[in-house]
Protein backbone atom coordinates (compact mmCIF):
# COMPACT_ATOMS: atom_id res chain seq x y z
CA UNK A 1 0.00 0.00 0.00
CA UNK A 2 1.23 3.52 -0.81
CA UNK A 3 0.71 5.10 2.16
CA UNK A 4 2.43 5.33 5.94
CA UNK A 5 0.26 1.94 7.53
CA UNK A 6 1.81 2.38 11.32
CA UNK A 7 -1.28 4.65 12.47
CA UNK A 8 -3.92 2.28 10.89
CA UNK A 9 -2.44 -0.80 12.29
CA UNK A 10 -1.96 0.64 15.67
CA UNK A 11 -5.65 1.83 15.20
CA UNK A 12 -7.08 -1.71 14.15
CA UNK A 13 -4.81 -3.60 16.65
CA UNK A 14 -6.59 -1.28 19.37
CA UNK A 15 -10.29 -1.63 18.31
CA UNK A 16 -9.71 -5.28 18.23
CA UNK A 17 -7.81 -5.36 21.45
CA UNK A 18 -11.40 -3.78 22.56
CA UNK A 19 -14.08 -6.10 20.96
CA UNK A 20 -11.83 -9.03 22.62
CA UNK A 21 -11.88 -8.01 26.03
CA UNK A 22 -15.56 -6.69 25.36
CA UNK A 23 -16.53 -9.98 24.21
CA UNK A 24 -14.38 -12.07 26.74
CA UNK A 25 -15.36 -9.56 29.98
CA UNK A 26 -18.49 -11.65 30.59
CA UNK A 27 -16.64 -14.48 31.14
CA UNK A 28 -14.22 -12.89 33.55
CA UNK A 29 -16.97 -11.78 35.26
CA UNK A 30 -18.22 -14.91 35.89
CA UNK A 31 -15.11 -16.90 36.67
CA UNK A 32 -14.61 -14.58 39.72
CA UNK A 33 -17.87 -14.36 40.63
CA UNK A 34 -17.21 -18.68 40.79
CA UNK A 35 -14.22 -18.24 43.04
CA UNK A 36 -16.04 -16.27 46.12
CA UNK A 37 -18.15 -17.19 48.89
CA UNK A 38 -22.32 -16.17 48.48
CA UNK A 39 -21.78 -13.68 51.02
CA UNK A 40 -19.22 -11.98 49.47
CA UNK A 41 -21.40 -11.13 46.20
CA UNK A 42 -24.36 -9.55 48.27
CA UNK A 43 -22.79 -7.00 49.92
CA UNK A 44 -23.04 -4.78 46.82
CA UNK A 45 -19.35 -4.66 44.94
CA UNK A 46 -18.45 -7.31 43.04
CA UNK A 47 -14.73 -7.96 42.99
CA UNK A 48 -12.87 -7.58 39.73
CA UNK A 49 -9.79 -10.56 41.08
CA UNK A 50 -10.79 -14.30 42.20
CA UNK A 51 -11.05 -15.63 45.45
CA UNK A 52 -10.14 -18.67 46.93
CA UNK A 53 -13.53 -20.62 46.78
CA UNK A 54 -13.19 -21.78 42.77
CA UNK A 55 -12.74 -25.52 43.76
CA UNK A 56 -15.23 -25.31 46.71
CA UNK A 57 -18.16 -23.88 44.50
CA UNK A 58 -17.53 -25.76 41.34
CA UNK A 59 -17.50 -29.11 43.87
CA UNK A 60 -20.71 -28.50 45.54
CA UNK A 61 -22.69 -27.55 42.17
CA UNK A 62 -21.15 -30.97 40.70
CA UNK A 63 -21.64 -32.79 43.96
CA UNK A 64 -25.04 -33.32 44.94
CA UNK A 65 -24.46 -30.84 48.46
CA UNK A 66 -26.09 -27.69 46.26
CA UNK A 67 -28.84 -25.93 48.05
CA UNK A 68 -29.93 -24.41 45.08
CA UNK A 69 -33.72 -24.52 43.86
CA UNK A 70 -33.09 -27.16 41.71
CA UNK A 71 -33.03 -30.58 43.43
CA UNK A 72 -30.78 -32.22 41.22
CA UNK A 73 -26.69 -32.18 40.76
CA UNK A 74 -25.81 -29.99 38.04
CA UNK A 75 -23.01 -33.16 37.03
CA UNK A 76 -26.70 -34.94 36.15
CA UNK A 77 -27.92 -31.70 33.72
CA UNK A 78 -24.58 -32.00 32.30
CA UNK A 79 -25.10 -35.66 31.50
CA UNK A 80 -28.34 -35.07 30.21
CA UNK A 81 -27.41 -32.32 27.75
CA UNK A 82 -24.83 -34.33 26.89
CA UNK A 83 -27.01 -36.86 25.99
CA UNK A 84 -29.05 -34.43 24.09
CA UNK A 85 -26.47 -32.67 21.92
CA UNK A 86 -25.08 -36.15 21.06
CA UNK A 87 -28.43 -37.91 20.20
CA UNK A 88 -29.86 -34.73 18.31
CA UNK A 89 -25.78 -34.14 16.01
CA UNK A 90 -25.38 -37.99 15.37
CA UNK A 91 -29.69 -38.42 15.01
CA UNK A 92 -29.53 -35.55 12.43
CA UNK A 93 -26.50 -37.03 10.45
CA UNK A 94 -27.73 -40.34 10.20
CA UNK A 95 -30.88 -39.68 9.07
CA UNK A 96 -29.68 -37.29 6.48
CA UNK A 97 -27.23 -38.98 5.37
CA UNK A 98 -29.65 -41.76 4.13
CA UNK A 99 -32.10 -39.87 2.82
CA UNK A 100 -29.81 -37.24 0.55
CA UNK A 101 -28.31 -40.44 -0.78
CA UNK A 102 -31.81 -41.94 -1.56
CA UNK A 103 -32.22 -38.23 -3.15
CA UNK A 104 -28.86 -38.54 -5.36
CA UNK A 105 -28.24 -42.12 -6.12
CA UNK A 106 -31.74 -43.05 -6.63
CA UNK A 107 -35.07 -42.87 -9.29
CA UNK A 108 -37.96 -43.16 -7.02
CA UNK A 109 -41.97 -41.73 -7.54
CA UNK A 110 -41.88 -38.36 -5.62
CA UNK A 111 -38.36 -38.48 -4.77
CA UNK A 112 -38.80 -34.05 -5.59
CA UNK A 113 -42.53 -34.25 -3.09
CA UNK A 114 -39.90 -36.05 -0.81
CA UNK A 115 -37.53 -33.55 -0.50
CA UNK A 116 -39.97 -30.60 -1.08
CA UNK A 117 -41.29 -31.81 2.62
CA UNK A 118 -38.22 -31.95 3.99
CA UNK A 119 -37.48 -28.73 2.84
CA UNK A 120 -40.35 -27.22 5.04
CA UNK A 121 -39.14 -28.13 7.92
CA UNK A 122 -36.84 -24.76 7.47
CA UNK A 123 -39.50 -22.75 7.79
CA UNK A 124 -41.04 -24.68 10.89
CA UNK A 125 -38.86 -24.20 13.67
CA UNK A 126 -40.67 -25.06 17.28
CA UNK A 127 -40.97 -21.32 18.46
CA UNK A 128 -43.95 -21.50 15.75
CA UNK A 129 -45.87 -24.86 16.52
CA UNK A 130 -45.07 -24.80 20.46
CA UNK A 131 -48.88 -26.22 21.91
CA UNK A 132 -49.25 -28.95 18.93
CA UNK A 133 -45.85 -30.53 19.34
CA UNK A 134 -46.18 -30.73 22.70
CA UNK A 135 -49.35 -32.68 22.36
CA UNK A 136 -48.21 -34.95 19.49
CA UNK A 137 -44.76 -35.97 21.89
CA UNK A 138 -47.19 -36.02 24.87
CA UNK A 139 -49.58 -38.60 23.17
CA UNK A 140 -46.57 -40.73 22.13
CA UNK A 141 -45.72 -40.94 26.22
CA UNK A 142 -42.37 -39.22 25.39
CA UNK A 143 -42.78 -36.46 28.10
CA UNK A 144 -39.14 -36.48 30.55
CA UNK A 145 -37.65 -38.85 28.29
CA UNK A 146 -34.58 -38.72 26.81
CA UNK A 147 -36.65 -39.81 23.08
CA UNK A 148 -38.58 -36.93 23.76
CA UNK A 149 -35.68 -34.40 23.86
CA UNK A 150 -33.46 -36.08 21.25
CA UNK A 151 -36.19 -37.65 18.34
CA UNK A 152 -38.40 -34.67 17.35
CA UNK A 153 -35.50 -32.78 16.80
CA UNK A 154 -33.46 -34.61 14.49
CA UNK A 155 -35.20 -33.71 11.12
CA UNK A 156 -32.76 -31.51 9.35
CA UNK A 157 -33.29 -29.82 6.26
CA UNK A 158 -29.74 -28.21 6.31
CA UNK A 159 -28.08 -31.39 6.84
CA UNK A 160 -29.78 -33.17 3.80
CA UNK A 161 -29.41 -30.32 1.77
CA UNK A 162 -25.36 -29.90 2.41
CA UNK A 163 -25.14 -33.76 2.19
CA UNK A 164 -27.08 -33.87 -1.03
CA UNK A 165 -24.72 -30.90 -2.60
CA UNK A 166 -21.65 -32.78 -1.66
CA UNK A 167 -22.72 -36.65 -3.01
CA UNK A 168 -23.67 -34.27 -6.19
CA UNK A 169 -19.83 -33.79 -6.33
CA UNK A 170 -19.15 -37.13 -6.76
CA UNK A 171 -19.07 -38.24 -10.05
CA UNK A 172 -21.57 -41.04 -11.41
CA UNK A 173 -18.62 -43.23 -12.50
CA UNK A 174 -17.71 -43.82 -9.06
CA UNK A 175 -20.67 -45.83 -8.44
CA UNK A 176 -20.59 -47.05 -11.76
CA UNK A 177 -17.15 -49.15 -11.06
CA UNK A 178 -18.30 -50.58 -7.56
CA UNK A 179 -21.38 -52.30 -9.12
CA UNK A 180 -19.25 -53.46 -11.61
CA UNK A 181 -16.97 -54.27 -9.37
CA UNK A 182 -20.56 -56.12 -7.52
CA UNK A 183 -20.73 -53.95 -4.54
CA UNK A 184 -24.11 -53.28 -3.85
CA UNK A 185 -25.46 -49.66 -2.65
CA UNK A 186 -25.15 -50.21 0.94
CA UNK A 187 -21.92 -50.89 0.47
CA UNK A 188 -20.85 -48.37 -1.83
CA UNK A 189 -22.72 -46.40 0.66
CA UNK A 190 -20.33 -47.19 3.66
CA UNK A 191 -17.28 -48.05 2.22
CA UNK A 192 -16.82 -45.57 -0.52
CA UNK A 193 -19.30 -42.60 0.12
CA UNK A 194 -19.19 -42.01 3.84
CA UNK A 195 -15.36 -42.38 4.16
CA UNK A 196 -15.07 -39.72 1.10
CA UNK A 197 -17.68 -37.20 3.10
CA UNK A 198 -15.82 -37.40 6.51
CA UNK A 199 -14.75 -33.62 6.49
CA UNK A 200 -18.38 -32.54 5.62
CA UNK A 201 -19.97 -34.72 8.39
CA UNK A 202 -17.57 -33.47 11.24
CA UNK A 203 -18.43 -29.72 9.89
CA UNK A 204 -22.14 -30.87 10.54
CA UNK A 205 -21.35 -32.63 14.00
CA UNK A 206 -19.62 -29.58 15.24
CA UNK A 207 -22.75 -27.35 14.05
CA UNK A 208 -25.47 -29.99 15.11
CA UNK A 209 -23.44 -30.57 18.67
CA UNK A 210 -23.84 -27.02 19.20
CA UNK A 211 -27.45 -26.66 18.25
CA UNK A 212 -28.29 -29.55 20.29
CA UNK A 213 -26.29 -28.42 23.48
CA UNK A 214 -28.27 -24.93 23.31
CA UNK A 215 -31.75 -26.15 22.88
CA UNK A 216 -33.77 -24.09 25.88
CA UNK A 217 -37.30 -24.43 24.69
CA UNK A 218 -37.55 -27.75 24.06
CA UNK A 219 -36.53 -29.21 26.54
CA UNK A 220 -38.44 -26.31 29.18
CA UNK A 221 -41.81 -28.02 27.27
CA UNK A 222 -41.24 -31.62 27.81
CA UNK A 223 -39.17 -31.85 30.93
CA UNK A 224 -41.60 -31.46 34.10
CA UNK A 225 -39.80 -34.35 36.19
CA UNK A 226 -36.08 -32.86 37.45
CA UNK A 227 -34.22 -35.96 36.36
CA UNK A 228 -34.61 -34.54 32.93
CA UNK A 229 -32.93 -30.89 33.28
CA UNK A 230 -30.44 -29.63 30.57
CA UNK A 231 -27.70 -27.53 32.24
CA UNK A 232 -28.73 -24.69 29.73
CA UNK A 233 -32.85 -24.68 30.50
CA UNK A 234 -31.85 -25.99 34.37
CA UNK A 235 -30.05 -22.84 35.14
CA UNK A 236 -32.87 -20.33 34.95
CA UNK A 237 -34.31 -22.37 37.68
CA UNK A 238 -31.96 -21.36 39.77
CA UNK A 239 -32.91 -17.80 39.26
CA UNK A 240 -36.43 -18.17 40.17
CA UNK A 241 -35.96 -18.21 43.95
CA UNK A 242 -38.87 -15.96 44.31
CA UNK A 243 -38.09 -12.46 47.18
CA UNK A 244 -34.80 -14.94 48.18
CA UNK A 245 -31.12 -13.84 47.27
CA UNK A 246 -30.03 -15.87 43.95
CA UNK A 247 -27.17 -18.14 44.92
CA UNK A 248 -24.60 -16.24 42.43
CA UNK A 249 -21.74 -18.12 43.60
CA UNK A 250 -23.71 -21.59 42.35
CA UNK A 251 -24.97 -20.09 39.80
CA UNK A 252 -22.28 -18.72 37.92
CA UNK A 253 -20.20 -21.64 38.19
CA UNK A 254 -23.22 -23.76 36.81
CA UNK A 255 -23.05 -21.13 34.04
CA UNK A 256 -19.21 -21.40 33.19
CA UNK A 257 -19.96 -25.08 33.18
CA UNK A 258 -23.01 -25.01 30.76
CA UNK A 259 -21.07 -22.59 28.20
CA UNK A 260 -18.08 -24.80 28.18
CA UNK A 261 -18.63 -28.16 26.13
CA UNK A 262 -19.98 -25.86 23.16
CA UNK A 263 -17.32 -23.34 23.25
CA UNK A 264 -14.52 -26.38 23.86
CA UNK A 265 -15.45 -27.41 20.54
CA UNK A 266 -15.98 -24.72 18.56
CA UNK A 267 -11.95 -23.66 19.62
CA UNK A 268 -10.70 -27.26 19.36
CA UNK A 269 -12.05 -27.73 15.91
CA UNK A 270 -12.41 -24.71 14.53
CA UNK A 271 -11.73 -25.06 11.05
CA UNK A 272 -14.65 -27.89 10.90
CA UNK A 273 -16.39 -25.49 12.94
CA UNK A 274 -15.93 -22.57 10.17
CA UNK A 275 -16.65 -24.72 7.35
CA UNK A 276 -19.82 -25.99 9.26
CA UNK A 277 -21.00 -22.80 9.78
CA UNK A 278 -20.26 -21.34 6.03
CA UNK A 279 -21.81 -23.74 4.52
CA UNK A 280 -24.62 -24.77 6.17
CA UNK A 281 -25.67 -20.87 6.58
CA UNK A 282 -28.87 -22.04 8.65
CA UNK B 1 -14.57 -17.20 -1.71
CA UNK B 2 -18.27 -15.22 -2.84
CA UNK B 3 -18.62 -18.47 -3.96
CA UNK B 4 -18.44 -20.21 -0.59
CA UNK B 5 -20.58 -17.99 0.77
CA UNK B 6 -23.58 -19.02 0.02
CA UNK B 7 -26.54 -21.05 1.39
CA UNK B 8 -28.74 -23.98 0.68
CA UNK B 9 -31.03 -21.50 -1.23
CA UNK B 10 -28.70 -21.39 -4.38
CA UNK B 11 -27.99 -25.24 -5.15
CA UNK B 12 -32.02 -25.60 -4.23
CA UNK B 13 -32.53 -23.60 -7.06
CA UNK B 14 -30.29 -24.13 -9.30
CA UNK B 15 -29.77 -28.14 -9.43
CA UNK B 16 -33.43 -29.04 -8.94
CA UNK B 17 -33.30 -29.53 -12.54
CA UNK B 18 -30.27 -31.08 -13.26
CA UNK B 19 -31.34 -34.79 -12.95
CA UNK B 20 -28.15 -37.25 -13.24
CA UNK B 21 -28.39 -40.87 -14.36
CA UNK B 22 -29.41 -42.87 -11.26
CA UNK B 23 -26.66 -44.95 -10.14
CA UNK B 24 -28.33 -47.58 -8.43
CA UNK B 25 -31.75 -49.11 -9.54
CA UNK B 26 -34.14 -50.86 -6.81
CA UNK B 27 -37.93 -50.25 -6.15
CA UNK B 28 -37.85 -50.54 -2.10
CA UNK B 29 -34.56 -49.23 -1.09
CA UNK B 30 -34.71 -45.81 -2.06
CA UNK B 31 -37.85 -45.52 0.19
CA UNK B 32 -36.65 -47.49 3.33
CA UNK B 33 -33.57 -44.58 3.04
CA UNK B 34 -35.61 -41.89 3.27
CA UNK B 35 -38.58 -42.92 5.41
CA UNK B 36 -36.45 -41.86 8.90
CA UNK B 37 -36.35 -38.66 7.55
CA UNK B 38 -40.08 -38.64 6.14
CA UNK B 39 -41.54 -39.75 9.23
CA UNK B 40 -40.13 -37.58 11.80
CA UNK B 41 -40.89 -34.90 9.56
CA UNK B 42 -44.55 -35.82 9.03
CA UNK B 43 -45.11 -36.45 12.73
CA UNK B 44 -43.01 -33.68 14.60
CA UNK B 45 -43.30 -30.89 11.92
CA UNK B 46 -45.59 -31.11 9.21
CA UNK B 47 -48.39 -32.35 11.57
CA UNK B 48 -48.30 -30.08 14.51
CA UNK B 49 -48.17 -27.50 12.25
CA UNK B 50 -51.17 -28.43 10.65
CA UNK B 51 -52.75 -28.82 13.77
CA UNK B 52 -51.44 -25.14 14.76
CA UNK B 53 -53.84 -24.17 11.71
CA UNK B 54 -56.49 -26.31 12.59
CA UNK B 55 -56.76 -25.58 16.47
CA UNK B 56 -56.85 -21.51 15.29
CA UNK B 57 -59.69 -21.93 13.71
CA UNK B 58 -61.33 -23.82 17.67
CA UNK B 59 -62.02 -22.17 20.93
CA UNK B 60 -62.82 -23.67 24.30
CA UNK B 61 -65.18 -22.39 26.25
CA UNK B 62 -63.65 -20.77 29.78
CA UNK B 63 -63.79 -24.21 31.43
CA UNK B 64 -62.21 -26.22 28.91
CA UNK B 65 -64.92 -28.58 28.65
CA UNK B 66 -66.36 -28.17 24.87
CA UNK B 67 -64.41 -27.15 21.96
CA UNK B 68 -66.48 -25.30 19.04
CA UNK B 69 -65.29 -23.98 15.51
CA UNK B 70 -65.36 -20.22 15.38
CA UNK B 71 -63.79 -19.78 11.84
CA UNK B 72 -62.39 -16.35 11.38
CA UNK B 73 -63.05 -15.22 15.60
CA UNK B 74 -59.21 -16.36 17.17
CA UNK B 75 -57.86 -14.06 14.63
CA UNK B 76 -60.42 -11.09 14.89
CA UNK B 77 -59.83 -11.00 18.02
CA UNK B 78 -55.72 -11.41 18.09
CA UNK B 79 -55.81 -8.47 15.81
CA UNK B 80 -58.49 -6.15 17.50
CA UNK B 81 -56.00 -6.62 20.51
CA UNK B 82 -54.26 -3.61 21.43
CA UNK B 83 -51.77 -5.76 23.19
CA UNK B 84 -50.86 -7.68 20.83
CA UNK B 85 -49.82 -4.50 18.35
CA UNK B 86 -47.53 -4.06 21.53
CA UNK B 87 -46.29 -7.37 21.38
CA UNK B 88 -45.15 -6.73 17.97
CA UNK B 89 -43.70 -2.92 18.60
CA UNK B 90 -41.25 -4.50 21.09
CA UNK B 91 -40.57 -7.55 19.22
CA UNK B 92 -39.46 -4.69 16.06
CA UNK B 93 -37.58 -2.69 18.61
CA UNK B 94 -35.94 -5.47 20.24
CA UNK B 95 -34.59 -6.77 16.78
CA UNK B 96 -33.89 -3.50 15.48
CA UNK B 97 -31.90 -3.08 18.47
CA UNK B 98 -30.37 -6.79 18.38
CA UNK B 99 -29.59 -6.49 14.42
CA UNK B 100 -27.95 -2.93 14.55
CA UNK B 101 -25.92 -3.44 17.77
CA UNK B 102 -24.57 -6.77 16.43
CA UNK B 103 -23.64 -5.84 13.00
CA UNK B 104 -22.20 -2.69 13.83
CA UNK B 105 -19.59 -4.32 15.91
CA UNK B 106 -18.98 -6.88 13.59
CA UNK B 107 -18.13 -5.14 10.60
CA UNK B 108 -15.80 -2.61 12.87
CA UNK B 109 -14.20 -5.57 13.98
CA UNK B 110 -14.35 -7.58 10.52
CA UNK B 111 -12.88 -4.25 8.66
CA UNK B 112 -10.56 -3.87 11.34
CA UNK B 113 -9.13 -7.57 11.33
CA UNK B 114 -8.98 -7.83 7.46
CA UNK B 115 -6.62 -4.31 7.62
CA UNK B 116 -4.28 -5.75 10.23
CA UNK B 117 -0.72 -7.34 8.55
CA UNK B 118 -0.26 -9.49 11.08
CA UNK B 119 -2.48 -11.84 13.91
CA UNK B 120 -5.91 -11.35 11.90
CA UNK B 121 -6.18 -15.43 12.77
CA UNK B 122 -5.62 -15.33 16.66
CA UNK B 123 -8.53 -12.32 16.56
CA UNK B 124 -10.74 -14.52 14.86
CA UNK B 125 -9.92 -17.45 17.21
CA UNK B 126 -10.65 -15.03 19.72
CA UNK B 127 -14.05 -13.34 18.59
CA UNK B 128 -16.11 -16.31 17.45
CA UNK B 129 -16.36 -18.64 20.56
CA UNK B 130 -19.64 -16.87 21.82
CA UNK B 131 -21.49 -18.24 18.63
CA UNK B 132 -21.10 -21.37 21.24
CA UNK B 133 -22.89 -19.47 23.80
CA UNK B 134 -26.91 -20.47 24.23
CA UNK B 135 -28.83 -17.53 24.00
CA UNK B 136 -30.03 -18.17 27.37
CA UNK B 137 -26.77 -18.74 29.07
CA UNK B 138 -25.56 -15.08 27.38
CA UNK B 139 -28.51 -13.65 29.22
CA UNK B 140 -27.72 -15.19 32.43
CA UNK B 141 -24.14 -13.46 31.93
CA UNK B 142 -25.35 -9.96 31.24
CA UNK B 143 -28.24 -10.08 33.86
CA UNK B 144 -25.37 -10.77 36.02
CA UNK B 145 -23.45 -7.77 35.55
CA UNK B 146 -26.10 -5.73 35.36
CA UNK B 147 -27.97 -7.08 38.34
CA UNK B 148 -29.11 -3.42 40.50
CA UNK B 149 -27.93 -5.19 43.56
CA UNK B 150 -24.35 -7.22 42.86
CA UNK B 151 -23.59 -6.14 39.43
CA UNK B 152 -20.26 -4.98 38.26
CA UNK B 153 -21.52 -2.73 35.65
CA UNK B 154 -24.97 -2.14 37.29
CA UNK B 155 -22.57 -0.72 40.19
CA UNK B 156 -20.14 1.49 38.01
CA UNK B 157 -23.37 3.08 36.33
CA UNK B 158 -24.78 3.91 40.05
CA UNK B 159 -21.15 5.43 40.48
CA UNK B 160 -21.85 7.68 37.65
CA UNK B 161 -24.91 8.66 38.89
CA UNK B 162 -27.37 6.76 36.83
CA UNK B 163 -29.72 4.23 38.10
CA UNK B 164 -29.94 0.69 37.03
CA UNK B 165 -32.90 -1.31 37.56
CA UNK B 166 -34.04 -3.64 35.05
CA UNK B 167 -35.98 -5.47 37.56
CA UNK B 168 -38.40 -1.94 37.68
CA UNK B 169 -37.59 0.00 34.45
CA UNK B 170 -38.94 -1.43 31.20
CA UNK B 171 -36.53 0.50 28.78
CA UNK B 172 -33.31 -0.71 30.75
CA UNK B 173 -35.22 -4.48 31.13
CA UNK B 174 -35.33 -3.58 26.91
CA UNK B 175 -31.66 -2.26 26.34
CA UNK B 176 -30.39 -5.45 28.60
CA UNK B 177 -31.69 -8.21 26.37
CA UNK B 178 -30.57 -6.43 23.16
CA UNK B 179 -27.02 -6.65 24.29
CA UNK B 180 -26.90 -10.11 26.24
CA UNK B 181 -28.88 -11.50 22.41
CA UNK B 182 -26.70 -9.34 20.46
CA UNK B 183 -22.82 -10.31 22.02
CA UNK B 184 -24.17 -13.67 21.33
CA UNK B 185 -24.83 -12.82 17.59
CA UNK B 186 -21.42 -11.11 16.92
CA UNK B 187 -18.98 -14.02 16.24
CA UNK B 188 -21.59 -14.87 13.62
CA UNK B 189 -22.03 -11.50 11.30
CA UNK B 190 -17.95 -11.19 12.02
CA UNK B 191 -17.26 -14.51 10.56
CA UNK B 192 -19.12 -13.62 7.44
CA UNK B 193 -18.33 -10.02 7.13
CA UNK B 194 -14.38 -11.15 7.38
CA UNK B 195 -15.02 -13.46 4.26
CA UNK B 196 -16.87 -10.89 2.69
CA UNK B 197 -14.51 -8.09 3.02
CA UNK B 198 -11.30 -10.78 2.03
CA UNK B 199 -13.25 -11.40 -0.80
CA UNK B 200 -12.70 -7.86 -2.38
CA UNK B 201 -9.99 -7.91 -4.80
CA UNK B 202 -6.92 -5.82 -3.22
CA UNK B 203 -5.71 -3.65 -6.13
CA UNK B 204 -8.95 -2.40 -5.95
CA UNK B 205 -7.79 -0.93 -2.94
CA UNK B 206 -4.42 0.26 -3.54
CA UNK B 207 -5.58 1.78 -7.32
CA UNK B 208 -8.21 3.86 -4.98
CA UNK B 209 -5.09 4.50 -2.69
CA UNK B 210 -2.91 5.18 -5.55
CA UNK B 211 -5.27 7.76 -6.35
CA UNK B 212 -5.20 9.38 -3.35
CA UNK B 213 -8.09 8.19 -1.42
CA UNK B 214 -8.02 7.97 2.38
CA UNK B 215 -8.81 4.98 4.19
CA UNK B 216 -12.86 6.29 5.52
CA UNK B 217 -12.95 7.41 1.86
CA UNK B 218 -12.41 3.52 0.33
CA UNK B 219 -14.89 2.63 2.93
CA UNK B 220 -17.69 4.56 2.08
CA UNK B 221 -17.05 4.02 -1.97
CA UNK B 222 -15.71 0.67 -2.36
CA UNK B 223 -15.60 -1.59 0.80
CA UNK B 224 -19.10 -0.98 1.79
CA UNK B 225 -20.73 -1.45 -1.65
CA UNK B 226 -19.11 -4.69 -2.03
CA UNK B 227 -20.38 -6.07 0.78
CA UNK B 228 -23.71 -4.92 0.43
CA UNK B 229 -24.51 -8.81 -0.49
CA UNK B 230 -23.16 -9.75 2.78
CA UNK B 231 -24.84 -7.34 4.49
CA UNK B 232 -28.32 -8.02 3.41
CA UNK B 233 -27.61 -12.05 4.34
CA UNK B 234 -26.79 -10.77 7.36
CA UNK B 235 -29.89 -8.57 8.27
CA UNK B 236 -32.46 -11.29 7.69
CA UNK B 237 -30.39 -13.80 9.15
CA UNK B 238 -30.03 -11.28 12.53
CA UNK B 239 -33.47 -10.55 12.43
CA UNK B 240 -34.75 -14.13 12.25
CA UNK B 241 -32.50 -14.92 14.81
CA UNK B 242 -33.87 -11.68 16.93
CA UNK B 243 -37.09 -12.76 16.23
CA UNK B 244 -36.78 -16.90 16.96
CA UNK B 245 -33.87 -17.71 18.58
CA UNK B 246 -33.95 -15.47 21.46
CA UNK B 247 -36.71 -16.68 23.66
CA UNK B 248 -34.09 -18.17 26.24
CA UNK B 249 -32.83 -15.17 26.82
CA UNK B 250 -36.30 -13.31 27.65
CA UNK B 251 -37.78 -16.50 29.58
CA UNK B 252 -34.57 -16.30 31.12
CA UNK B 253 -33.60 -12.92 32.33
CA UNK B 254 -37.24 -10.99 32.47
CA UNK B 255 -40.07 -13.20 31.54
CA UNK B 256 -41.30 -10.38 29.68
CA UNK B 257 -41.32 -7.80 32.40
CA UNK B 258 -41.33 -5.54 33.85
CA UNK B 259 -44.94 -5.45 32.73
CA UNK B 260 -45.04 -6.53 29.53
CA UNK B 261 -41.92 -4.29 28.07
CA UNK B 262 -39.91 -6.97 26.94
CA UNK B 263 -42.88 -9.43 25.85
CA UNK B 264 -41.80 -10.68 22.13
CA UNK B 265 -44.25 -12.50 19.80
CA UNK B 266 -42.60 -15.48 20.57
CA UNK B 267 -42.59 -15.44 24.11
CA UNK B 268 -46.55 -14.59 23.73
CA UNK B 269 -46.94 -17.61 22.25
CA UNK B 270 -45.53 -19.42 24.77
CA UNK B 271 -46.91 -17.61 27.68
CA UNK B 272 -50.87 -16.99 26.13
CA UNK B 273 -50.95 -21.10 25.08
CA UNK B 274 -48.33 -22.99 27.27
CA UNK B 275 -48.70 -21.35 30.54
CA UNK B 276 -52.58 -18.96 30.05
CA UNK B 277 -53.33 -22.01 28.11
CA UNK B 278 -55.52 -19.99 25.42
CA UNK B 279 -54.98 -22.69 23.06
CA UNK B 280 -57.01 -21.11 20.18
CA UNK B 281 -55.37 -17.44 20.92
CA UNK B 282 -52.09 -19.09 20.81
CA UNK B 283 -52.37 -21.24 17.46
CA UNK B 284 -53.85 -18.37 15.75
CA UNK B 285 -50.04 -16.53 17.03
CA UNK B 286 -48.56 -19.55 15.52
CA UNK B 287 -50.10 -19.37 12.39
CA UNK B 288 -48.84 -15.63 11.92
CA UNK B 289 -45.79 -16.82 12.91
CA UNK B 290 -45.40 -19.31 10.41
CA UNK B 291 -46.49 -16.71 7.71
CA UNK B 292 -43.57 -14.90 9.19
CA UNK B 293 -40.71 -17.22 8.66
CA UNK B 294 -42.31 -18.54 5.59
CA UNK B 295 -41.84 -14.88 3.94
CA UNK B 296 -37.94 -14.30 5.82
CA UNK B 297 -37.46 -17.48 4.09
CA UNK B 298 -38.09 -16.90 0.48
CA UNK B 299 -36.76 -13.70 0.75
CA UNK B 300 -33.23 -15.11 2.26
CA UNK B 301 -33.68 -17.32 -0.67
CA UNK B 302 -34.33 -15.22 -3.39
CA UNK B 303 -31.85 -13.49 -2.46
CA UNK B 304 -29.27 -16.13 -1.96
CA UNK B 305 -29.92 -16.80 -6.02
CA UNK B 306 -28.97 -12.88 -6.84
CA UNK B 307 -25.71 -12.64 -4.77
CA UNK B 308 -23.73 -15.02 -7.03
CA UNK B 309 -23.59 -12.50 -9.36
CA UNK B 310 -21.27 -10.41 -8.25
Amino acid sequence: MVENRFWLNLISHGVLALGVLLVAFPIWIAFVASTYPAQALVTGTVPLWPGDQLLENFGRVLGTGSDSSVGVSVALMLFNSLVMALGIALGKIAISVLAAYAIVFFRFPLRMFCFWLIFMTLMLPVEVRIIPTFQVVADLGMLNSYTGLTLPLIASATATFLLRQFFMTVPPELAEAARVDGAGPIRFLIDILLPLSRTNLAALFVIMFIYGWNQYLWPLLITTSEDYYTVVMGIQRMLAVGDGEVAWNEVMPTTLLALLPPVGVVLMMQRLFVKGLIETEK
Amino acid sequence: MPRLVRGAGHFVMSNISSERVPAFDSHWLPWLLVLPQLLITLVFFIWPAAQAVWQSFLMEDAFGLSTEFVGLENYQLLFTDPGYYKTLWTTVIFSAGVTALSMGLSLTLAVMADQVVRGAQVYKTLLIWPYAVAPAIAGVLWLFMFHPTVGVLAYLLDQLGYEWNHFLNGDQAMLLVIIASAWKQISYNFLFFLAGLQAIPRSLHEAAAIDGAGPLRRFITITFPLLSPTTFFLLVINVVYAFFETFGVIHAVTQGGPGDATRTLVYNVYDDGFVGLDLGGSAAQSVVLMLLVGALTVVQFRYVERRVQY
